[in-house]
Formats: structure tokens, sequence, C-alpha cells
């Protein structure tokens, strides 16, 4: 699936919840779903500056795609990351560059998330596309 | 005293929903809702009055100074000072701090000497004393606290000497609800003629304030957390300290003559006050502290301890629940988290319930460092709050158990 696919089938899926509790839930329960991190990547060099709760992500990059491992102390904010590594992983540099992550307000993340909680999750994807960045840079040397 | 409903509908906000509930708010000690009053008196600044202080010779620079001037008296006889030079405006507690801090550092510190604050100050009174420090090479030493969120004071008692050159602390802990034997802590300093000054961010709005029976040497609070508009606040000072201090600011109104060889400074208070003033934002606490005396001090700190007597039971029998901070002296205080629930899930979810709380380390991450923990979820509370609101909290925090469970 493409990354727009991936967000269509997110935004479907939250589309059936009539009330926010149903909606954090999900997001709860979507937690579950996160690669994780190896243990050893969870230290400081990982940790996302600007998130309230702590979140941990490391990027491999086996020289075409990159595929995203993560963590967060808040299950909230696990369910979160979660949906954007759905979104992200296994992408290449150029999809994840490029992408326009319109599923956050579709499924009113922006909105029902406080701002400094919204600010974490715009460091998360900050700090993806920073990641990508990297590797693209890398492999046209 | 007003009834409840009748202290309820003074506050405007109050009755506003949030994700289609009824507001309970309790993040009274991030700041307070305003009175109608309150918001009169800054509405009325504007629509018919609005002029610079000090400034002009017309009515209106006449009206908007005198009223500035009303404002002055009015804090001072609300923390019962003895002179209206002793009251400097600022723009909160931040402000009061770190200019005291840079002035008197600038006048009083050399190297080695010590600066002492305890280990439940808010930021705004470590990194302005430490920045200080930095300046001038002066140390910072702490006061240490017990596992109940308590200042041992017999540790403080050892670091007073020789070297100390002031003692600041905050007269209650915004994070855990500790309130702080200051009188105890001023009468031990000026024993060792080391001057004190008070944190008075959550003191002022709980209780009696009288600086001339407390005998501190300075006193600092925020107008937004008492009912008051945001961008005000106080600096006390007593007036031989005043005097001695530099000011912190030059530009305008604090100087008596200005020339490029020479400036000469304007008096007390206006030595202090430069630029143009918040002067809405001074008359509209005044008339915060207004309506507070109208309920009444006492009856305010009798309803808060009441208040904060049922959310502590209430909250207690939740056996999932931990509160951090247990003296048996608090402000309207609960600072808590459930089992391993992270307090930005809890924080979020009780959000989602239309309850506001804080969430965090409150500004003070190293009382979060002595419990080893990252965070609490924080209930203040204050008179305008409800025994049905700290139910409603209760049935909340339920909620976010069987969530997270």
């Amino acid at each position: 699936m493409t990354i727009n696919q991936v967000q269509d089938t997110i935004i479907n899926e939250f589309s059936t919840f009539e009330d926010w509790m149903d909606k954090y839930n999900f997001l709860i329960d979507l937690g579950k779903e996160l690669p994780l991190i190896d243990q050893k990547f969870k230290k400081k060099d990982y940790l996302i500056e600007g998130c309230q709760s702590k979140v941990w992500l490391h990027p491999e990059y086996n020289g075409q795609k990159i595929t995203f491992t993560a963590d967060s102390d808040a299950l909230i904010t696990r369910g979160i990351v979660t949906l954007l590594i759905k979104v992200l992983s296994d992408r290449t540099p150029d999809e994840i560059i490029s992408s326009d992550l319109y599923f956050i307000d579709r499924i009113g993340l922006r909105q029902n998330l406080s701002p400094t909680r919204s600010n974490g999750l715009l460091s998360m994807i900050r700090q993806i596309k920073l990641y990508a960045l990297a590797f693209q840079v890398r492999s046209k040397k | 005293m007003k009834d409840i409903a009748e202290i309820r509908a003074d506050f405007p906000l109050l009755n506003r929903h949030v994700y289609g509930r009824q507001l309970v708010y309790f993040d009274n000690g991030a700041t307070t809702q305003k009175p109608q009053c309150v918001i009169d008196a800054v509405n009325e600044v504007y629509t018919s009055y609005n002029s610079n202080i000090h400034r002009g010779v017309h009515a209106l620079s006449d009206k908007a100074s005198e009223e500035y001037e009303k404002a002055r008296e009015k804090v001072r006889s609300f923390i019962n000072a003895s002179k209206r030079e002793e009251i400097i405006f600022t723009s909160g507690t931040t402000g009061s701090i770190n200019g005291i801090a840079f002035s008197f550092g600038e006048r009083f510190i050399r190297p080695g000497d010590e600066i002492i604050i305890s280990h439940l100050e808010h930021h705004a009174n470590i990194v302005p004393w430490q920045m200080m420090c930095e300046r001038k090479g002066a140390k910072l030493r702490i006061i240490p606290i017990n596992d109940a969120g308590e200042i041992l004071f017999d540790e403080y008692l050892k670091l007073l000497s020789g070297k100390t050159k002031l003692v600041a602390v905050t007269q209650a802990s915004n994070a855990l609800g500790t309130i702080l034997p200051v009188r105890e802590i001023i009468s031990a300093a000026h024993s060792a003629k080391v001057p004190v000054l008070i944190d008075g961010a959550q003191g002022i709005q709980h209780g009696v304030v009288d600086v001339t029976a407390m005998d501190c040497d300075f006193y600092v609070f925020s107008g937004h957390k008492i009912y008051g508009p945001t961008g005000i606040g106080v600096m006390y000072g007593k007036e031989e300290w005043l005097s001695d201090l530099p000011p912190y600011q030059g530009g305008g109104d604090m100087v008596e003559n200005v020339t490029f060889e020479k400036t000469t400074y304007n008096e007390l208070p206006f030595k202090f006050e430069a630029g143009t003033m918040n002067f809405a934002g001074a008359i509209g606490l005044g008339s915060a502290l207004d309506y507070v005396l109208s309920i009444g001090r006492e009856n305010i700190k009798a309803r808060e301890r009441e208040l904060l007597h049922y959310a502590t039971e209430k909250l207690s029998e939740i056996k999932e629940l931990k509160i951090f901070g247990s003296s048996d002296k608090k402000i309207s205080v609960v600072s808590f988290l459930l089992n391993d629930i992270h307090q930005y899930d809890t924080g979020m979810i009780l959000d989602k319930m239309g309850i506001a709380v804080r969430t965090g380390t409150h500004c003070a991450q190293p009382v979060m460092d002595r419990f080893g923990i990252d965070g609490t979820v924080r209930a203040s509370l204050c008179f305008y709050n409800t025994k049905e609101e700290i139910d409603i909290l209760g049935t909340g925090i339920e909620k976010v158990i069987t969530m997270f469970a």
C-alpha cells in the first residue's frame, strides 16, 4: 500500500467511532502493535525532544527503505507513534520526505490532543523526516 | 459569606462546557479564573480612561495614574506593608524574583557567598538564583525535604552561616502543596542577620498574608493566581532594602534626571518601574483583591481546608492512587499518580471528561527527582470549587483506571 492508501485506511477505521472514548480506547489498543525499539537504543540519542511524554525512535536503513521501531512511556502516545509507523515505516527516504500527513487532521488527532501533545506529535514527524533526509543525502553520495 | 452558587455566579468562565460537559476547573495553582468585577475593571480602563500613567497633563492620564496608585495602595493594605513605596508592580512572580536576584546580586554578592533555597522551589525561584550565582561566583545551598514533602528545619539551620547572604523560599509548594514554616525560617535567618525572600505565588491566595507580622524582607506574587489579570505581579521589599538596591531595568519613568554623562534615579517605588507599566493589569489586580476581601480571607481558608480534606479522603479511597505530599499543613493541592499509569494518559482522559488538571513536573523538576518520578497529576482547588466536582474527579479517575488497566 502507498502512504496515502494507509492513511485512508486509518481514516476509515477512525470514522467508525462515535465518541472520543472509543477513539482513545482504540489508540491504547493500537499501541500494543508497536514494533518495539531494541532496549539498547532506548537512550538519550534516540529520545525525541519536544514530547511531554518520552518517545524513543530508532531508524534502520537498508539502502532502500527505512524501518522504524519506537516506544513511549505513555500509552496514548504509544498509540499515536504506532499510527505514524504504520504510515511511514518501510518507506524510501523520498517517499517519507514528500509525504503529506493529512490523516492526523482527519482523524481529529490534532484538535483532540493538547497543544503540548500536538507539538510532541509534530516533533515525531519532524524527526522521522530528518532521518529520511539524512539517509537520502547519504545514499546519493 | 456568599453561598457557593452566588460565588460561582461571580465567575463567568466556570459555567462553560468543554467537549459537551460541564467544566471542572482544578488547575487553579496554574492560574485562577476571574470574577466579573475584575473583567469589568479592566474593561473600564480601556473603554473609559485608557491613557499612559504619570506622563500626561490631561484628564485621562490623571485618572489612569490615580487608579494605578489606588491599586498600589490596595496591595499595600492587603499584605499590610507599612509604606506604598515598598510596593513595586512587576509582570509577575517570575519577573519579581529575577529583578531582585539581579539587583541584590549586583549590590551584595561576592565570590564564595551563599544563597539558600529549598528543595520545594518552583523553577522561578531556582533559576534566577543560579544565574546570579554564576555571574557572581556564589553558591546555591538547598534545604532538603522528607518523604512527606516537608523541609528539614534542622538541616536549614545547619546551612545558615556567615557566608549566607539571602534565603529565598516558597510559602507553599506548587507541586505538593506543603506550606512552609516561613515565620520560623525568617526568624532563624534574621538571627544570623540574613534577609529572606518569600515566594508568595502559592501563598497569597490561600489566606491572610501580613508581611509586617511575617517580617520577610521581600515578598513576591502574581496577580493571575489571585483572581486578577495575567501579566501583573508584585514585588514587596522593605524600604531599607529597596533604597539600597540598584534598579534592574532602565527606561522611562524610573529616572529623575538623564544626561548622556549621568542618570539619577527616581524615588521609590518608581525607581523599579521602568517603561509603561501594565496599569490596566494593576487596576484589575486591585479589583481582585477587593473581591477576595469581600469574600473574606478566613472564609476562603476555611472553605479550601474543607475541600482539601474531602478531596484527600475521597481520593485516598482509590487503592490504585498514591498522593505525593502528605504534610498536615497544605494548601488545597492534591498531587497524585495512578499505579504505573502515565500522568499524561491520566490528564488526557480527565480532560476529555471536562476535568482540567495539570500534569507533568509543575516546573519543579527537583521535587519530582526527589520522589524518583517524572511527574504527577495535580488537582489544585480553590474556594469556588465544590465537593460535587471532587466526586466527578473521583469518577473520572476510576474511568482512567479501567481504560489503562
